[in-house]
């Protein structure tokens, strides 16, 4: 599903240059749940975005579902996020003038679907992430988790193949936390492809790979017995 | 642009945004609507003050008698000129083509007007008909002097508004009859002056009555004529002064006059006032455009600030929708259609609002100088469009900018 192959990025500030992430090489198949880890700046975020096609490695291969993801202008771009992709930050990124229920249909929107359609989908993903009575709420009348479950909920609905998050338990609380855990290990059951950035390792344990970063490259990389969330709710 | 979908997608933003809206809007509206007032009351100015200046500006030809200064075929200086019936009848009759409108008068400066108990001093003088337009007096009651007043001296007066109010106060005058030192005179008219209480502080009596009332004879004290107005300028210009001259040259022959001498008669013709008023109007009219230009200048800037704060402050917004996959151009038709949708609605809404207020204020101003304050409508709706345009463009850049910069970036905006 996913390949990357010597994927290098830098940061340019002034005259300096921080180089972030040294050569990359990892695949990732179909279904799979692969965590990222490591220490803070060791370029996860960085990654997660370059494949998200939120940002553009330097140099490098990516491939995502056999295309080839390089200087795609941003019409392509804007399509292959719309269709292959579903991203979850760390920050949630609602627009917080739409209520949760034109949150989760945004994407739909751009996908062309007609409005009734667009709100019975994303009724049903709402639904899916345990929202379903708070779907006229605006972003601000929710707590984080419901923040987070909503921007999952957002993700699923263009229907991706990849789902990709950062952090999506960083602002939460241990119990929510495993609660959107238990989410996406659904999601994941549902055959999902979904890449987590994390740096709490009881996360990274319910998901089936751990892959390690440090200083922009990958230094492990292990399958894991995977931890049911729902054991620890 | 006709994409039922774009378009709910935009009522509800701005429907959720209201604030933002209502501001953009309420500056939107406000600046068209200041602008729509202040051409209407430049316009008004410009109304009034040609108004004023108009029956100065028209072409009188007016001419008095003096003294002569020099010796001319034995005559010695210091002789007094008298003008008759005759020397206006011989000019009315050679340049008859060419007049509009004539009078020769005959004026008692302060003459002793009674009503019942009721009296004042006014200037009285005697006219013929064509004085109702040389003085531009609008008749707001009965009628002016006609022919056959004159022809017949008929005791009738036409008097000014000013002494209609001393000597009638409510009453109606019409057919009362007043003295003018012991002479009744029935009165006919009422009338009304641009020029002001001065000017409506007279009586005219026909010309021949006046003159044998005040044992005046056939003598006349001056007379004017108007010429019929060219389009031209220059051309009305050259023809008065011609004429001008050529009157003159007339009477000083007949009145055995130097042609030299420039006090013995005095021809005043305003054509040369006519030109500084002209000059006035356009350079009222020049102010007026340039402060109007100044104003449409300051509301693009204005609208064009808005819609570039909104655009800066929605980077973050345009970050995740093009996360979520929409395309550059959609972002940028989105912004557009909603700025200029705000734009135009709420400028239209100015224009009415401000094209009400004048409709409704301009015809409650009492003032001389300013006159049916309006507005070309054309030219308010091309300067709606105008800022219109600034908006769409002013928001177009940064728009555009935002749709093509990497999602990340335009996400790490706060
Ligand atoms: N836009 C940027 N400009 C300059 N430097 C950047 C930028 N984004 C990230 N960096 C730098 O690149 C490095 C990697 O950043 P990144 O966000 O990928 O780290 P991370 O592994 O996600 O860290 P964390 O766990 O704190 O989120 C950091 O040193 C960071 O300061
Ligand atoms: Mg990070």
């Amino acid at each position: 599903m996913i390949e990357i192959k010597d994927l290098h990025k830098s940061y340019h500030m002034g005259s300096n240059t921080l180089h972030v992430l040294k050569g990359i090489n990892f695949n990732v198949k179909e279904g799979e749940l692969v965590s990222i880890m490591g220490s803070s700046g060791s370029g996860k975020s960085t990654l997660l975005n370059i494949l998200g096609m939120l940002d553009e490695a330097d140099t490098g291969d990516y491939t995502l579902d056999g295309f080839a993801i390089k200087n795609l202008n941003e019409k392509i771009a804007a399509n292959y996020r719309n269709k292959f992709l579903g991203f979850i930050f760390q920050s949630f990124n609602l627009i917080n003038y739409k209520s949760a229920l034109d949150n989760v249909a945004m994407p739909l929107y751009y996908q062309g679907m007609k409005r009734k359609e667009r709100v019975e989908k994303a009724a049903h993903y709402l639904e899916k992430v345990g929202l379903a009575d708070w779907s006229h709420h605006l972003p601000n009348e929710m707590s984080g988790g419901q923040k987070q479950r909503v921007a999952i909920a957002r993700a699923l609905a263009s229907e991706p193949k990849v789902l990709l998050a950062d952090e999506p338990t960083g602002a939460l609380d241990t119990k929510t936390s495993y609660e959107v855990m238990d989410l996406i290990q659904g999601i994941n059951e549902e055959g999902k492809t979904i890449l987590i950035v994390t740096h709490e390792p009881d996360i990274a344990q319910m998901t089936k790979r751990i892959v390690n970063l440090k200083d922009g490259l990958i230094i492990n990389d292990t399958k894991v017995e995977q931890v049911r969330a729902i054991s620890n709710v | 642009m006709f994409d039922i979908e774009r378009w709910q997608e935009i009522f509800e933003t701005l429907r959720k945004n209201k604030l933002r809206t209502f501001l953009t809007g309420l500056s939107v509206a406000s600046g068209i609507f200041i602008l729509v007032i202040l051409l209407g009351f430049s316009k008004g100015i410009q109304n009034g003050v040609t108004s004023q200046f108009e029956r100065d500006a028209s072409n009188l030809i007016s001419i008095w008698p003096g003294v002569t200064t020099k010796e001319y075929k034995g005559l010695n200086p210091g002789r007094y000129i008298q003008f008759k019936n005759n020397d206006f009848n011989t000019i009315s009759r050679k340049y008859n083509d060419e007049i509009e409108h004539e009078s020769a008068f005959y004026t008692i400066w302060g003459g002793l007007v009674n009503y019942k108990n009721e009296s004042g001093s006014y200037r009285i003088q005697g006219v013929l008909p064509g004085n109702q337009f040389i003085e531009n007096a609008d008749i707001g009651q009965g009628r002016f002097l006609n022919y056959s007043d004159v022809e017949d001296a008929k005791k009738v007066a036409v008097i000014g508004n000013r002494v209609k109010k001393d000597l009638f106060k409510d009453e109606d005058p019409i057919n009362k009859d007043i003295s003018v030192y012991g002479i009744s005179y029935k009165v006919v008219g009422v009338f009304f002056d641009p020029g002001g209480e001065r000017d409506e502080s007279k009586v005219f009596l026909p010309l021949t009555s006046a003159q044998r009332a005040f044992n005046g004879a056939d003598e006349i004290r001056n007379m004017m004529f108007t010429l019929k107005m060219s389009d031209d300028y220059n051309k009305a210009a050259l023809e008065s002064a011609a004429i001008s001259e050529a009157i003159l040259t007339d009477l000083k022959q007949k009145h055995i006059v130097d042609p030299d001498d420039t006090s013995a008669i005095r021809v005043n013709n305003t054509m040369e006032e006519a030109k500084k008023i002209y000059s006035l109007i356009s350079t009222i009219s020049a102010v007026f455009w340039f402060v109007g230009i100044g104003t449409i200048i300051a509301g693009v800037v204005g609208v064009g600030n808005i819609m570039l704060i909104i655009v800066k402050e929605r980077t973050k917004e345009i970050g995740i929708r093009k996360a979520l996959g929409a395309q550059p151009m959609s972002i940028v038709g989105m912004i557009l259609q909603e700025s200029v949708f705000v734009t135009m609605f709420s400028g239209l809404f100015g224009l009415i609002l401000g094209l009400g207020l004048l409709e409704i204020v301009g015809p409650l101003i009492e003032s001389d100088f300013i006159q049916y304050p309006q507005v070309d409508f054309n030219t308010a709706i091309t300067t709606v469009f105008i800022l219109v345009f600034a908006g769409a463009l002013a928001g177009f850049f940064p728009a555009y900018r935002a749709a093509q910069i990497k999602p990340i970036i335009a996400l790490r905006d706060e």
